[in-house]
């Protein structure tokens, strides 16, 4: 019956039917086309509940708020689509915060629904009452507070539109429980109207031409993405652009997938981690394509050193964006897809005669790049006595071929996986790109696999991020989700570690994670399988073992306990300083 | 530097807190920030006078704008605009001084909106150094209290005002250009 509500558009306008605030909701979210929510109940949402009891839409019961916002995200990420997740008044809406914050960081269309105490009771110190609104204000795009339920509908479609266009981001709805609880009259919302909300899709096309221009004007020119790429689906324009042009390309830890990683123009990711290649060219480029970057610290290096020789395009949805951290000479406000889609055919329009495309400039150009990814190039370290986590990185991508989707958390083993497995497309790499936020792996790869139920997922997590989202294994094996999860697992919160020997003196503190449950038994208490391998001989097959079975399986990988990640660009040096292998042996003390 | 802010927003509850959220996480003071509805019942304009740093105020008005509900912010610290602020003042007088606080009070253009045995009420209005020196000359003549409204400004030049059109509601509604 509900889903009778589902209309094409505001023509064929309904009656208006008297329905709870909890019934209404979710007939929005239905219009909204949401299949599932990632969700934990609780006193203030229990009216929604009891809607859901016969309604068709699918809650997903998490075991921990902070994890339904990373479900959703996860969601949303592999999807494209706005993940949704909710959670009851106060301690439920405040554990929600860490997930929206990240989605706002790496702007992913997420909707949370969170459940307020009664209007009246606002501000009365009520039980499970905390000031959501107040409180996810810098935390989200936009947030509302519902307390009236002629308002509900237009407020839900209004969050959906605010989440999912322009730049993409989290939007909180904050509802009363009188209003979940009460009755209105409720006909489909046809419009929205936001007349401050700007969203700047087309590019201005004086500038996409001057853009042309200096492209084919420049003797260095480099192809600078990130995020935007894959939250605009911009792939296959990028792609023409690319090969049209044939410009090198690098892509930031967001946009990876956005062109395959095998790609002939495809370099690597630059940054702190990124490859030799990629941050030369960065250096020496004399014209930057920057495609939905916002020149991230960890991207540039000292940001006054970053790109020194380079004129610098900028294109980005958000004008705030432009001129935030680097001076632009082009600025384009627009849409990716869009610009880049006409930037290709304007480029075509004023491709120039042979003398004027500068032939010899841009092989020498690559010829340099060439060299420099010859030079040093992104090669795994290996062993015969113990696992090197870039072996594991490897081994996972010999597995995949480029097709599975990768959620890893934050640390040492998420570099590594950045560095050494690749992606045929977008959405397939799900990582916590801008707030870096531990323990998003686990509960991200749940919302990836529901998704994309088709799909290989695994979940590639430190020995610290997993503990710290280690329940959500119930939700996991609640769900039966084939869910493979790799423990890269050095004992150590890596990272730290890697910067405590390199910048504090060596001074090891409070990083040494000394007891790690045994993965099969763990596996064995939720009832599926896990391992634990700790010999290179058994990686391979190890791993294949965990991919053939058809349920969720733990691989706990004891790898080098003392490996760090390289190259590095220090905090504060340049791109071009970066150092390519550890400066000393390193002595871990026991 | 002190930089003015005129911002036309939806006069709706939280737009406020969205407005300061933005200054006061960047621990910016804002020296004074009015705010009224306007003709339309449905806006409001709110002029804002806070310090920021020089190289931040054009990235300052970008995340204004990016605010769902402003619909305009602009930056009058260095454009043509009228400012002006008001004073309520309340000073103690005794018998001898009433007359010459009287004139003092006309010089300023200020006016007597309550008068008493113990003293008077003034209402002044103007930019702001001018009641700064109103507000010193006061001062010399007794015990005062005094009430500022905070700085309102107007903008000498016509910005066109670009609204977002209404878009469908639903799955379909991010498939619609805006503009």
């Amino acid at each position: 019956m509900s889903l009778q509500l589902k209309l094409g558009n505001g023509e064929n306008q309904q009656m208006p039917t008297l329905m709870s605030g909890a019934k209404i909701l979710l007939e929005c979210l239905v219009r909204e086309g949401v299949d599932c929510i990632f969700g934990y109940p609780g006193g203030v949402t229990l009216p929604l509940y009891d809607a859901m009891y016969d309604h068709p839409i699918r809650h997903v019961l998490v075991r921990h708020e902070q994890n339904a916002s990373f479900a959703a995200e996860g969601y949303a990420r592999a999807t494209g689509n706005v993940g949704v997740c909710c959670s009851t008044s106060g301690p439920g809406a405040t554990n929600l915060i860490t997930g929206l914050v990240d989605a706002l960081m790496d702007s992913i269309p997420v909707v949370a629904i969170t459940g307020q105490v009664t209007s009246k009771l606002i501000g009365s110190d009520a039980f499970q009452e905390a000031d959501t609104f107040g409180i996810t204000r810098s935390c989200t795009k936009h947030n509302f507070l519902v307390k009236n339920i002629a308002d509900l509908p237009q407020v839900v479609h209004e969050a959906f539109y605010i989440a999912k266009s322009g730049r993409p981001g989290p939007v909180l709805v904050d509802i009363t429980k009188d209003v979940f609880s009460g009755q209105g009259q409720y006909a489909p919302v046809s419009a929205i109207h936001l007349p401050g909300y700007k969203v700047f899709t087309e590019g201005h096309t004086g500038q996409i031409r001057r853009a042309a221009q200096m492209i084919w004007e420049a003797e260095r020119p480099l192809v600078f993405g990130g995020g935007g790429l894959v939250a605009s689906g911009a792939s296959a324009e990028l792609r023409e652009l690319v090969e049209y042009l044939d410009v090198p390309a690098v892509l930031t830890l967001m946009g990876l997938g956005a062109l395959p990683s095998t790609h002939r123009n495809f370099i690597s990711m630059p940054g702190m981690h990124g490859g030799y290649a990629a941050n030369m060219a960065l250096s020496n480029a004399d014209l930057l394509i920057a495609l939905g970057v916002r020149f991230d610290d960890r991207v540039t290096g000292r940001l006054s050193a970053f790109a020194p020789h380079a004129k610098v395009i900028h294109v980005d949805i958000d004008p705030a964006e432009i001129g935030k951290n680097r001076a632009v000479d082009l600025p384009i406000v627009g849409d990716l897809k869009r610009v880049i889609g006409k930037l290709a055919k304007v480029a075509k329009e004023l491709e120039p005669s042979e003398s004027g495309k500068n032939r010899a400039a841009r092989a020498a150009w690559w010829g340099q790049v060439r060299s420099w990814q010859e030079a040093h190039p992104l090669v795994p370290a290996t062993s015969t006595s113990e696992i090197k986590p870039q072996h594991v990185m490897r081994e996972i991508d010999r597995i995949s071929c480029g097709e599975a989707l990768v959620a890893v958390d934050v640390g040492q083993h998420q570099m590594w996986a950045a560095q050494f497995i690749r992606f045929n497309g977008p959405r397939q790499w799900m990582a916590s790109g801008g707030l870096g936020s531990m323990g998003f792996g686990l509960p991200n790869a749940i919302g990836v696999q529901f998704g994309r139920p088709d799909k290989l997922v695994f979940a590639v997590v430190g020995d610290g991020g997993f503990q710290m989202s280690i329940p959500e294994l119930s939700t996991i094996a609640s769900y039966g989700l084939p869910i493979k999860i790799v423990v890269v697992n050095n004992g150590y919160l890596g990272m730290v570690r890697q910067w405590q020997e390199l910048f504090y003196n060596n001074r090891i503190c409070a990083v040494e994670l000394d007891v790690f449950p045994e993965a099969e038994k763990l596996a064995a208490a939720y009832g599926f399988k896990g391992r634990t391998v700790d010999r290179v001989e058994h990686l391979s097959s190890a791993l294949e073992e965990a991919v053939k079975e058809p349920g969720p399986y733990l691989l706990n990988v004891r790898v080098s306990p003392t490996e760090n990640v390289y190259p590095m660009v220090p905090a504060g040096a340049a791109l071009n300083e970066m150092v390519l292998e550890p400066p000393r042996p390193v002595t871990v003390p026991k | 530097m002190l930089q003015t802010i005129s911002l036309l927003m939806e006069n709706k509850p939280g737009a406020l807190m969205r407005v300061t959220n933005l200054l006061s996480q960047r621990l910016y003071n804002i020296e004074s920030l009015t705010v009224a509805r306007t003709l339309d019942p449905t806006l409001s304009r709110m002029t804002i006078v806070v310090d920021v740093d020089s190289t931040l105020r054009r990235q300052v008005i970008k995340q204004m704008n990016r605010l769902v509900n402003v619909l305009q912010a602009t930056d009058l610290t260095e454009a043509p605009a009228v400012s002006r602020e008001m004073v309520l003042l309340r000073i103690r007088v005794t018998m001898e001084t009433r007359t010459a606080i009287l004139k003092e009070a006309e010089i300023f253009d200020a006016r007597v909106v309550d008068s008493s045995v113990e003293g008077f009420a003034i209402e002044a209005t103007g930019d702001p150094e001018k009641l700064n020196e109103f507000i010193d000359v006061m001062r010399a003549y007794g015990e005062i209290e005094v009430t500022r409204s905070g700085m309102v400004a107007v903008s000498l030049e016509a910005k066109k005002l670009k609204l977002s059109a209404p878009v469908p509601a639903g799955a379909e509604a991010s498939l619609q250009p805006v503009r």
